[in-house]
């Protein structure tokens, strides 16, 4: 697609980039100083594929160790550190430098910016969200405070009290799960300031609210949820910091201390977080699934206020974590009716998406692909999502297998899904070079039948019965032959993730030139080259419609027309 | 550098395009994320009134810190006047308000620090005593530091003031700093009545 027909080169500075790169050393200094949106952005990517490897590893050793019953490749206590680890690492070292990443990159560019609005403080947050993730994995050899003694963290990603009070989590291992999750969500905060800054300071001449491309609007959203829910993180875990190193009570229930109230303030973090991860995935479906068809979006106001109806929404859910612990009838209704709720806005952006395919014509490239099968899951993940909103229900399944495969169905069925066609799609942009369009369709079918293979069959032990979290099982529970074929989907989905890993190696060396514009899209980041230079826009755009693109290919029936 | 702009310009082109300051939305957005913050620890310490399975309470140890009160929250209005010395470019005027800001803040401080030490020496109360001294501490202290970040940068600006190298010009970013001034002292409304009054 390296063909483009972009009438704009007079929008693009032509000369060539100059070809001495320096020293091995001097590059390295390069991007360890750099305040370029571009580069952080992209060291923020790379640091969430290095993570997305090393929690995806992790993963297949848990799966290993459950794919047969009474089995010991781990031990037990080995067991509970890894999967604390790849939780944790999933949520705080892939995720959020994903979302975040993507945003350092794009947001600027789509609002025909230069930079964001702080790019000091740009490179600040990136610093510590990395020092966040090398305190957490330096555990594994510091934890229990001798050099070289080490275990990394057990007490799950979501920690509850009273289990990490000093008392039952001694050794250092649980200090620097809290301490990474402090500095990493400094960093976090940082970089939420940073996009409203820029979405709101920095839009090119022109671009209105309402004509900002939806994954701006989006990251918008997700940045002012993530002021007041990575927050309370933060405070909680300060208050498990006192209780372990001041000899605070907060959730020492021997001094009064409740720990019901950990599981609050977590959950008031934890459930939104799901939305803020996943609303960056939306923004990229919002981009790929237009472009693909060959149609506007459908219904972009109403794909705003459905995405700042999540938004709202999402903030007063939290609780459906915690129907097990014993709220009276009315908090379990309203919870109820509240997680029941978040089905609305959802919908109205599943039909709209559904709506701008509809008579489009649609181009299945891997992008593509990897959108359309996020749609199916989406919608999937969402109904065993209102399944579990219903509070008997979850009393009966609470805890068990059955949750774990309804979230990995939103976290990799939706989020990872939809990041893997954000790859496809802006990959051409950051490096220059398309990614193998043949080793992206082994990468998405083999990570679509490994994926439905893991997580379809891995609600029916749910059902069955078998409790998260245990590192091991006796064989006649009818449980032995679904793990064995869900540990073998977890397997098919790590070759896939390995065969992406070594295409964008592969793509970046090998591949096809990519132009300004290969997809014939129509925001504003394809209007400069690719990659682009240090100043993104030789001189700044103005613009009058959604599609500023679509304009300048299409002048005689310019968008600005109808808007 | 063969390079132009994107020729897109119908209507915005002529029309003035006047964005928000991009200091006071990040303030902004940075003083929503410290609300919640403040919002989680008030929270629990309004949870966690009267459960203290050992005292002492706060009804034996507390006094109303009206003074410290009384000085943190005209500094608020003292920082204001300061503001609009600076606009009009009177630098002495500004420099003496500024300073007393200044002043001001400091005595809270000095304040919190006295208030600490009788509760530490004399009343027995630590962060690690009960659930009181645990909740009180953190939620006074958190505030604390907030005053103590505010009074650093006020203090490196009073110098600049002083040296002479603070002119009209700088007034944006100072009102920055001023929205942060602002909501330290409109948090400790907040922490005293939590505090002082329902907790008491």
């Amino acid at each position: 697609m390296a063909d483009s027909t972009l009438p704009i080169g007079s929008a693009i500075d032509l000369t060539p980039p100059s070809e001495s790169y320096g020293t091995w050393l001097e590059q390295v200094h390069s991007w360890v100083v750099t305040v370029d949106h571009k580069k952080i952005g992209l060291m923020y990517i790379g640091y969430a594929v290095v993570f997305l490897l090393v929690g995806g590893f992790e993963a297949l050793l848990l799966r290993i160790q459950l794919a047969v019953p009474h089995n010991n490749f781990l031990p037990p206590e080995v067991f509970n550190r890894i999967f604390t680890m790849h939780g944790t690492t999933m949520v705080f070292l892939m995720g959020m430098p994903l979302i975040i990443g993507f945003a350092n990159y794009l947001v600027p560019l789509m609002v025909g910016a230069r930079d964001m609005a702080f790019p000091r403080m740009n490179a600040f947050s990136f610093w510590m969200t990395a020092l966040g993730g090398l305190m957490l994995y330096y555990s594994f050899i510091g934890g229990v405070g001798l050099q070289g003694a080490g275990s990394a963290p057990d007490v799950t990603w979501w920690a509850y009290a009273p289990l990490t009070e000093r008392a039952f989590s001694r050794g250092h291992s649980t200090d620097y799960w809290a301490l990474s999750l402090i500095v990493s969500g400094f960093g976090t905060v940082g970089a939420a300031v940073n996009i409203i800054a820029t979405t709101i300071c920095m839009r090119c001449k022109g671009m209105t609210l309402f004509r900002m491309p939806l994954l701006v609007w989006l990251y918008l959203i997700v940045s002012g949820m993530i002021l007041i829910v990575i927050t309370p993180l933060t405070a909680a875990q300060i208050m498990l910091t006192i209780d372990r190193y001041l000899g605070g009570h907060f959730f020492d229930s021997q001094a009064g201390g409740v720990p019901v109230v950990w599981a609050h303030f977590f959950w008031i973090f934890g459930h939104p977080e799901v939305y803020v991860l996943v609303l960056p995935a939306f923004a990229i479906a919002n981009e790929v699934i237009p472009v693909f068809s060959r149609k506007a979006i459908f219904g972009y106001p109403a794909m705003v206020a459905a995405s700042a109806g999540i938004g709202l929404i999402s903030l007063s859910v939290w609780a459906h974590h915690m129907f097990t612990v014993g709220m009276t009838s009315a908090q379990n209704a309203f919870f109820v009716l509240s997680t029941s709720l978040v089905g609305v806005p959802t919908g109205i952006k599943i039909f709209n998406w559904i709506a701008t395919m509809w008579g489009g014509k649609i181009r299945f490239a891997t992008a593509m692909l990897f959108c359309t099968a996020f749609l199916i899951q989406f919608l999937f993940a969402g109904l065993t999502g209102i399944m579990l909103s219903v509070a008997p229900w979850d009393w009966q399944l609470h805890n068990s297998y059955f949750v774990i495969a309804h979230f990995h169905y939103v976290l990799v069925g939706a989020i990872v899904f939809c990041f893997f066609g954000g790859f496809y799609y802006w990959f051409p942009k950051m490096t220059g070079k398309m990614l193998d369009e043949r080793l992206g369709k082994w990468h998405f079918w083999l990570f679509l039948i490994g994926f439905h293979v893991c997580f379809d069959l891995m609600h029916i032990p749910g059902l069955l019965g078998m409790p998260r979290s245990i590192y091991t099982y006796e064989p006649g529970r009818g449980w032995d032959n679904w793990n064995m074929i869900v540990s073998i989907g977890g397997m098919i989905q790590g070759v896939a993730t390995l065969i992406f890993a070594y295409n964008m190696v592969y793509s970046y060396f090998k591949g096809p030139d990519a132009g300004p514009d290969p997809w014939d899209a129509w925001t504003l980041e394809w209007a400069t080259s690719s990659p682009p230079p240090e100043y993104n826009f030789a001189s700044a755009p103005v613009v009058a419609s959604r599609r500023p693109l679509w304009d300048l290919k299409h002048p005689e029936d310019p968008d600005s027309r109808y808007e | 550098m063969s390079a132009s702009t994107i020729p897109l310009a119908h209507r915005a082109a002529n029309e003035d395009w006047v964005l928000p300051y991009h200091g006071t939305v990040a303030m902004a957005a940075l003083i929503v994320a410290e609300s919640a913050i403040f919002t989680i620890f008030v929270v629990a310490y309004l949870y966690y009134i009267g459960k203290s399975v050992s005292g002492p309470q706060p009804r034996q140890v507390l006094e109303l810190p009206i003074f410290n009160t009384v000085c943190l929250l005209s500094s608020s209005f003292t920082i204001w006047i300061a503001e609009r010395a600076l606009k009009k470019g009177s630098m002495g005027v500004f420099s003496l308000w500024w300073a007393l800001t200044v002043v001001l803040g400091a005595i809270f401080l000095g304040g919190t620090g006295l208030e600490w030490n009788k509760l530490i020496y004399h009343d027995g109360l630590t962060i690690s005593t009960n659930l009181f001294g645990t909740t009180f501490y953190s939620l006074v202290g958190l505030h604390a530091s907030h005053v103590i970040v505010g009074l650093v940068m006020l203090s490196i600006v009073l110098i600049f003031s002083l040296t002479g190298k603070l002119r009209s010009e700088h007034s944006k970013q100072l009102e920055v700093l001023s929205l942060y001034w602002h909501f330290v002292d409109g948090v400790w409304v907040v922490v005293f009545t939590v505090v002082y009054i329902i907790g008491r």
